[in-house]
């Protein structure tokens, strides 16, 4: 049989946001294909058994920022889709005190007054002031964004809408956007937090995935983005889906299969074909070409703008822009095969502390000295950790009895100073491992495998830019009307029928899918109108 | 006094919220953890232990047991061999549903019959001379579900020949030291089993199964676990869905099978030669036509959900919490073509979901219905499909 070569859609990168994107390209008819370089989907979002019974998610682990209209408008429910809750979250500190949160608010309250009746109170108040907040931006953050740039009076006519809205907004709400939109994360935690734990607990949302201390300005925005998700309506609530975000990248490929979607696998791409400006199609790596009007990136904005097609076919103000476009990853994971679950002191036997994050970064200022080596060029002495038991939660994830745990580590910056991260991958590991020790004595015994991934890594297996996880840094500059630059926030490119879907566009990363959503969207409008 | 279940002595430890509901005079634990959600969860993905110990439970034995029992139960027993269980109806002679049970038939001639009521004199009433024995043995008996995609493989290292025993079938075997029946039965609509102990081997029989059950992420689910788990199997509930035509005071508070969805169990009807109590009212609705309702599903339109709380600047809530009530349901003229005695939202379906009860012209599956919501005590009504019941029916449950 032939291989198909000519289709009506190309996406390049079966990411998640390539997944979502290719499954509305096929269900409103066009002849699509998904072309994954490696020999799984997912992208960074890949459950793999990397031990025999054990499964790590590599890099991505838990998930809330999924919009949920895709959970429909795709059926994902029909093809296994399950975030399954997680009931815990639990703050451990090195000195055997902890503070244990679950369901039940009051018993909630009971636990934070064991540290500060204060800020038993002011937990809920925190809590509601951060619901207004992504109530009132979700609808910014779940359209697409207009053009600054553009004269086009529709263009301004949105961007006035954007205005009133804002102006209609309760004052203090806005008020409260602003200052996470511009601010520290840890000038906020600090008005209504004055427990170390409840600030540090906190802060570490400020910090994930991002080059910035949570005294830093733009920590606020990154603590906001990471609230912007739910569970079931919960806002701010993670879930593990079953079988890990591996397993929900899976759903994904059968749902985009079942609209009818080729996915090609081990099929990684040259460059775009364009002529006379516009993109005709792709070549692969092995000289196959493929032919289709509309071609996708679900890759970074470097790669989109960089790599896959020739950067002098663009203009120079637009390449000057991704250039200048900060990736700078700086985290890493550390999973690790465990014969049992960590003890922790006090808590010996238990092990309903293990069902959500267990969030390794008691104060601001643990977290801020982890920022410090960073600052200069080194991964963290002692580093914040985000850890997840996900055994605790999906009992496929091990075997019966055994843990699997996937530790998040910050900071790890892609450019050591003096240092190159091959080398240091080792001692990197022997210090996080030494850290979780200093939280859960006795750790290292329980270790069967340990897997250590580098932002190198990231960059080398998921093809993401210096091995950030964004696909590009949450900072101001390079969110909504500027990402991944300022005329091109609408997922078109200035080459014709080329279109851009991946984290690097509006709104953002984290496994969310609204690139991959609203770039068909576009797509879509974009053909209509030709008809 | 509020009873104890043979259980009690470690389902009392289990309890960490001290929340309990009476069931059939028994204590009977709401939820466990704090999180209700986390013990639905793992009867889905991994296995929950529910006490079902307060059931009422009929011996039914001795040799015109089984004649006795074609006529009392709408399905016919006749075709329940040894070995097998089924889920049943028994109806008055006006055809209308006295209750619902299930029952295991142990041999030719010995059964055991649960209900959620007491039918102790209803069932001797009807036994007449016959040479059937009816015994209440709802105190001798522990029972314990085991549900979930987990239930077989930890079952089986505790009693093997569990293992091959297919939907609605059941097998003596051995938990430890201690005689059971284990039959795959359940109320969760998962693949799940239910273990039969004498009282006096209930708690070792806990104790045994958690041995090798803790480590799969197993814990204990309450009730309201399981009363999400049942309304995404499409299965009723009696005093929610319906009601025992015994003491209804009106033929509203009846309904037949065919009107509470169990139409299934008379399929065949034609061939099959009983005279069963209410046959002749059944065969009557049927070739005339006179049900007055459908028993369906319901599933809301996320986008009106969203627009109703939205037009309130409200977080559209998603509450896993079932509703018990009668949610009114609409037509496009804003008629009442019928209500939603369950309503639930599903994790697993991701909608907000209901039994409903419908005039049989809205019942086709697709059907747009709307249903009427209360928000900040004021009405709205918001758009809605019917759709076929179960909504979640995992291969897993019958395979």
């Amino acid at each position: 049989m032939a291989v198909k070569k000519k289709y009506d859609a190309i996406v390049i990168g079966g990411g998640h946001n390539g997944l979502v994107n290719g499954s509305y390209l096929a269900k409103a008819g066009l002849d699509t294909v998904i072309l994954e370089r490696r020999h799984l989907v997912g992208g960074a979002a890949i459950t793999e058994e990397l031990y025999p019974g054990f499964s790590f998610t590599t890099f991505s682990y838990a998930l809330s920022l999924l919009r949920p209209e895709i959970i429909h408008e795709l059926e994902l429910t029909k093809h296994g889709f399950m975030p399954l809750l997680m009931p815990s979250t639990f703050a451990p500190t090195e000195d055997g005190e902890y503070l244990l949160l679950g369901q039940d608010k009051n018993e909630n309250h009971h636990e934070i007054a064991r540290h500060s009746p204060h800020d038993a109170d002011a937990y809920d108040a925190y809590g509601h002031m951060m619901e207004q907040v992504v109530h009132a931006i979700r609808p910014l953050m779940d359209s697409i964004p207009p053009d600054i740039t553009s004269k086009d009076p529709e263009e301004r006519a949105r961007m006035a809408a954007i205005g009133s809205y804002l102006a209609d907004l309760p004052p203090g709400v806005l008020h409260d956007m602003i200052r996470l939109l511009t601010g520290s994360a840890a000038d906020i935690l600090e008005d209504y937090f004055e427990s170390e734990l409840m600030q540090g607990l906190h802060a570490s949302s400020g910090i994930i995935g991002t080059k910035v201390g949570p005294r830093s300005q733009g920590s606020g925005l990154v603590l906001l983005y990471h609230s912007f998700g739910e569970h079931d309506g919960a806002y701010g609530a993670w879930a593990f889906h079953k079988g890990g975000n591996g397993g929900f990248t899976q759903v994904l490929a059968r749902a985009a299969e079942s609209f009818g979607v080729e996915i090609r696998l081990e099929s990684p791409v040259d460059h775009v074909v364009t002529k006379n400006g516009r993109a005709t199609g792709v070549v692969l790596e092995d000289g196959t070409e493929l032919q289709a009007k509309t071609v996708v990136s679900a890759v970074d904005p470097r790669r989109t703008f960089m790599d896959l097609v020739d950067p002098r076919e663009l203009p120079s103000d637009l390449v000057d822009n991704i250039r200048r476009f900060k990736f700078q990853g700086t985290s890493a994971k550390v999973n690790f095969a465990l014969d049992a679950n960590p003890t922790y002191p006090g808590l010996e036997g238990r092990s309903d502390q293990y069902r959500g994050f267990v969030n390794m970064g008691p104060s601001l200022d643990y977290l801020e000295r982890a920022y410090d080596d960073a600052k200069y060029g080194w991964y963290s002495q002692k580093p914040y950790i985000d850890g997840c038991i996900q055994s605790n939660v999906d009992p496929d994830m091990a075997p019966p009895g055994k843990a699997v745990m996937s530790c998040f580590i910050q900071y790890a910056p892609y450019h050591l100073k003096n240092g190159d991260w091959d080398e240091e991958r080792d001692r990197f590991g022997d210090r996080v491992q030494k850290t979780l020790e200093g939280f859960f004595p006795g750790f290292s015994d329980l270790v069967l495998h340990r897997e250590v991934v580098t932002p190198l890594d990231i960059e080398r297996v998921v093809g993401l830019t210096e091995g950030n996880i964004f696909a590009g840094e949450f900072l101001a500059p390079q969110m909504f009307f500027f990402r991944p630059a300022p005329g091109w926030n609408q997922y078109r490119t200035p080459i014709e029928g080329y279109y851009q879907c991946g984290s690097g566009t509006h709104p953002g990363g984290c496994v969310m899918g609204a690139p991959g959503r609203f770039a068909s969207q576009q797509i879509l409008g974009d053909l209509k109108k030709k008809k | 006094m509020i009873r104890e279940t043979p259980f009690h002595p470690r389902t009392s430890v289990a309890n960490q919220t001290g929340l309990w509901s009476h069931w059939s005079g028994y204590l009977a634990t709401d939820r466990y953890q704090m999180s209700d959600k986390f013990e639905y969860f793992a009867i889905r993905n991994s296995a929950a232990v529910i006490d079902t110990s307060p059931l009422y439970k009929y011996r039914i034995m001795g040799s015109d047991s089984e004649r006795f029992l074609a006529g009392v139960l709408a399905r016919d027993i006749r075709k329940c061999r040894p070995g097998q269980a089924h889920y049943t109806v028994w109806c008055d002679d006006d055809g209308w549903v006295v209750e619902d049970g299930v029952i295991l038939r142990f041999s030719d001639d010995e059964f055991l019959l649960t209900a959620a009521e007491p039918n102790m004199a209803y069932l001797q009433d009807l036994a007449g001379r016959m040479a059937v024995e009816i015994v209440d043995v709802s105190e001798d008996y522990g029972a314990l579900a085991l549900q979930g995609p987990y239930a077989r493989e930890i079952l089986k290292q505790l009693a093997p020949e569990m293992e091959e025993i297919g939907y609605f079938h059941l097998t003596p075997a051995k938990v430890g030291d201690a005689a059971v029946t284990i039959s795959r039965t359940g109320y969760t609509g998962d693949l799940g089993y239910e273990i039969w102990v004498d009282r006096d081997d209930a708690v070792g029989v806990w104790d045994t199964l958690f041995e090798v059950a803790s480590p799969y992420g197993v814990i204990p689910a309450g009730q309201t676990a399981l009363l999400i788990a049942r309304i995404e199997a499409g299965l009723v509930l009696i005093d929610v869905d319906f009601h025992s035509s015994r003491y209804a005071w009106n033929d509203d508070q009846r309904t037949t099978p065919h009107e509470l969805g169990l139409g299934w169990m008379l399929r065949n009807l034609e061939s099959d030669d009983r005279a069963f109590i209410g046959r002749s009212a059944i065969e009557r609705e049927l070739a005339e036509g006179t049900s007055r309702w459908r028993t369906v599903g319901v599933m809301v339109d996320y986008e009106d959900w969203n627009r109703v709380y939205g037009e309130r600047s409200l977080i559209p809530p998603k509450d896993h919490t079932p509703e018990h009530g009668g949610m009114m349901i609409y037509d496009d003229r804003l008629e009442r073509i019928g209500y939603t005695p369950s309503f639930v939202y599903s994790p697993m379906v991701q909608r907000h979901v209901g039994i409903a009860r419908v005039r049989p012209e809205h019942a086709e599956p697709g059907s747009e219905v709307g249903l009427e919501v209360t928000i900040d005590h004021r009405y709205d009504v918001v758009k809605a499909n019917v759709t076929l019941l179960p909504f979640y029916n995992p291969p897993r449950k019958t395979a």
